[in-house]
């Protein structure tokens, strides 16, 4: 009887931690199947190479992701030019520089600003920082890629530094002390010991705080003004995948070539953040053995 | 400046420095940020604005609508998120063993949480509204918002659950008591706060989000309140994005988009305050 019930939990609390599983499967599977009709409809070709996204109109209807996938990139690109080098020389200072009081105040300002929910940051980027940008650099609108990525950099920030930080401090006692005997000073012995030790580690904060600004919505769809034009540059009107999605899913009838489309570029998406989640993986567990060590 | 710190300042002080100067920088940015939102914001929120509904075409009143629908919705997340969540943390911690399953479920629960919000969203219109025909409802992005929380939720009541000594397991068995009696009895009782936090924060998080209750049961307006979790409804995000940027007057309503930035930001990091202090006490009551 006893035993009927142990068995019984078991069973139901593996149930919910199979759940996790199931809900990854099915967001893969939805996204799929939805995607495998778009490809039907539209073809796999135009669809991965077409620069032409244009879902309704006077002309004929194109599907081509180029111009969101670069859209994408880009803004991307320009958080991570800012947000690593910041956030890696945050995580540094928390870790090895700053006094305890010093800890104390920053790190609950970081915490903060993970908390801040995405539409409130884009809400800034419009009504501060696009005013902000367009007098800087004497353009008609600050709605531009750039304005995206400062955002962007500024959102990835609180995981690159929490993570690049657990990844500093977890650098063994023994390393740093060796370094600091043999008569490297303490920049020194930063630079060359304790930042390739934590290499890996910080790594995996890179690849999640570049997956959380891919992935992001809100904030680019308020921020870079949604232009549908390949990107010229940084100082452009651009629009990202995620973006595309959250202005047209809304329209678009349901079943449509351009329901389809939307999952596809949804797929895309998913397959983004999927590569760099595993690509994380295998550096924390890279990490977790040098600790060990 | 002697000898020994000037031969020090440009290898060792002078990067140093920068760091520093890094950090505050970033500590200013976000600084501004709340002083931005809190300046403008602050001096219209009034009675009348969390207790109205909107007036004129949204141009005058309250969010009083937004701020129910977002309760509500936070409602069903809750339901939808927390038991689940908190169980499948009891089989990673308490039944799991160290094999190929686990180790796919541990990769899945990783995976999830780097699911952009916008692909919870689609999932959510492909499943609840259409396949399931909960149509866009509370119901469906609650049920969105409840997957969303899932990882953090899972992730932070295992952090609780392993926290507690194997003593108290190893005490229970040893007095005959069966593993789930041990687990209900010891194991949870002494995780709980620590349960209890990742559960705000999950649900902190789904509070904030806009891009999954976009096209799952978020309106634009609604003349009536919700009567059912069949309902429509507004919410928070949704009209902060609406008021900042779909609003047919989006400069006259400015002040507006700021009170209910403030409402926002205000309600979710008081979620998170509330985490925060919840896990200070429970370690501070471990330690002593």
């Amino acid at each position: 009887m006893e035993n009927k019930k142990e068995l019984a939990m078991r069973l139901f609390f593996l149930l919910n931690g199979l759940l996790a599983i199931i809900v990854l499967g099915g967001i893969f599977y939805l996204l799929l199947s939805n995607s495998l009709m778009a490809w039907r409809e539209v073809g796999i070709v135009p669809f991965f190479a077409g620069l032409i996204w244009r879902p309704s109109g006077f002309e004929a209807a194109s599907f081509g992701i180029l111009t969101l996938v670069a859209g994408t990139l880009l803004v991307t690109a320009g958080a991570a030019v800012v947000a690593i080098p910041v956030g890696i020389a945050c995580a540094v200072y928390l870790a090895e520089v700053a006094s305890p009081l010093e800890r104390e105040v920053m790190k609950p300002v970081v915490e903060l600003l993970a908390g801040v929910p995405s539409v409130v940051i884009g809400f800034f980027g419009l009504v501060v920082l696009n005013p902000l940008l367009a007098r800087l650099f004497d353009i008609p609108n600050g709605l531009t890629a750039l304005n995206g990525s400062l955002l962007l950099a500024l959102m990835s920030l609180p995981t690159i530094i929490s993570i690049s930080e657990d990844a500093l401090t977890a650098v063994p006692r023994e390393y740093k002390e060796a370094s600091l005997a043999l008569g490297a000073n303490r920049w020194q012995t930063v630079k060359s010991v304790i930042l390739p030790a934590a290499f890996s580690g910080v790594s995996a904060a890179v690849m999640l705080g570049i997956g959380r600004a891919i992935g992001e919505t809100m904030t680019v769809v308020m921020a870079t003004g949604n232009a549908l034009q390949f990107p010229s540059g940084f100082l452009s009107s651009i629009r990202t995948m995620t973006a595309t999605i959250a202005i047209e899913m809304g329209e678009v009838p349901f079943n449509s070539t351009h329901y389809y489309a939307l999952f596809a570029v949804g797929f895309v998406l998913f397959a983004m953040t999927f590569v760099l989640s595993l690509l994380a993986d295998i550096f924390l567990h890279k990490a977790g053995e040098v600790a060990k060590r | 400046m002697n000898e020994q710190d000037r031969k020090l300042f440009l290898p060792e002080t002078m990067p140093f420095i920068l760091l520093r100067l890094t950090m505050i920088l970033v500590f200013l940015a976000v600084v501004y940020i709340f002083y931005d939102i809190v300046k403008k914001g602050f001096g219209v929120i009034s009675f009348e604005f969390i207790t109205a509904p909107p007036r004129s075409g949204m141009t005058a009143g309250g969010i009083m609508p937004a701020i129910l629908g977002t309760i509500y919705v936070t409602f069903i997340t809750a339901l939808a998120g927390m038991p689940v969540g908190f169980f499948a943390a009891i089989y990673l911690n308490e039944y799991a063993k160290r094999n190929l399953l686990t180790r796919i479920i541990r990769l899945s629960i990783r995976n999830l949480a780097g699911v952009p919000s916008m692909v919870y969203g689609m999932f959510g219109v492909a499943l609840f509204v259409h396949s399931l025909s909960f149509g866009t409802s509370i119901l469906s992005a609650g049920l969105t918002l409840g997957l969303l929380t899932l990882p953090v939720i899972i992730t932070t009541a295992e952090e609780a659950l392993k926290s507690v000594p194997d003593a108290y397991r190893e005490g229970a068995l040893a007095l005959g008591a069966s593993k789930w009696h041990s687990i209900r009895t010891n194991v949870i009782p002494s995780a709980f706060p620590g349960i209890l936090t990742g559960m705000i924060l999950g649900l902190s998080r789904a509070t904030g989000e806009t891009a999954p209750i976009l096209f799952t049961g978020a309106a634009f307006f609604l003349p009536r309140l919700p009567t059912s979790i069949d309902s429509q409804f507004m919410a928070l995000p949704y009209h902060l994005f609406i008021m900042a940027t779909q609003h047919h007057a989006v400069e006259k309503v400015r002040p507006l988009a700021y009170g209910t930035a403030v409402v926002l930001v205000t309600v979710v990091l008081a979620m998170n305050f509330a985490a925060i202090v919840l896990r200070a006490y429970y370690r501070r009551k471990l330690r002593g």
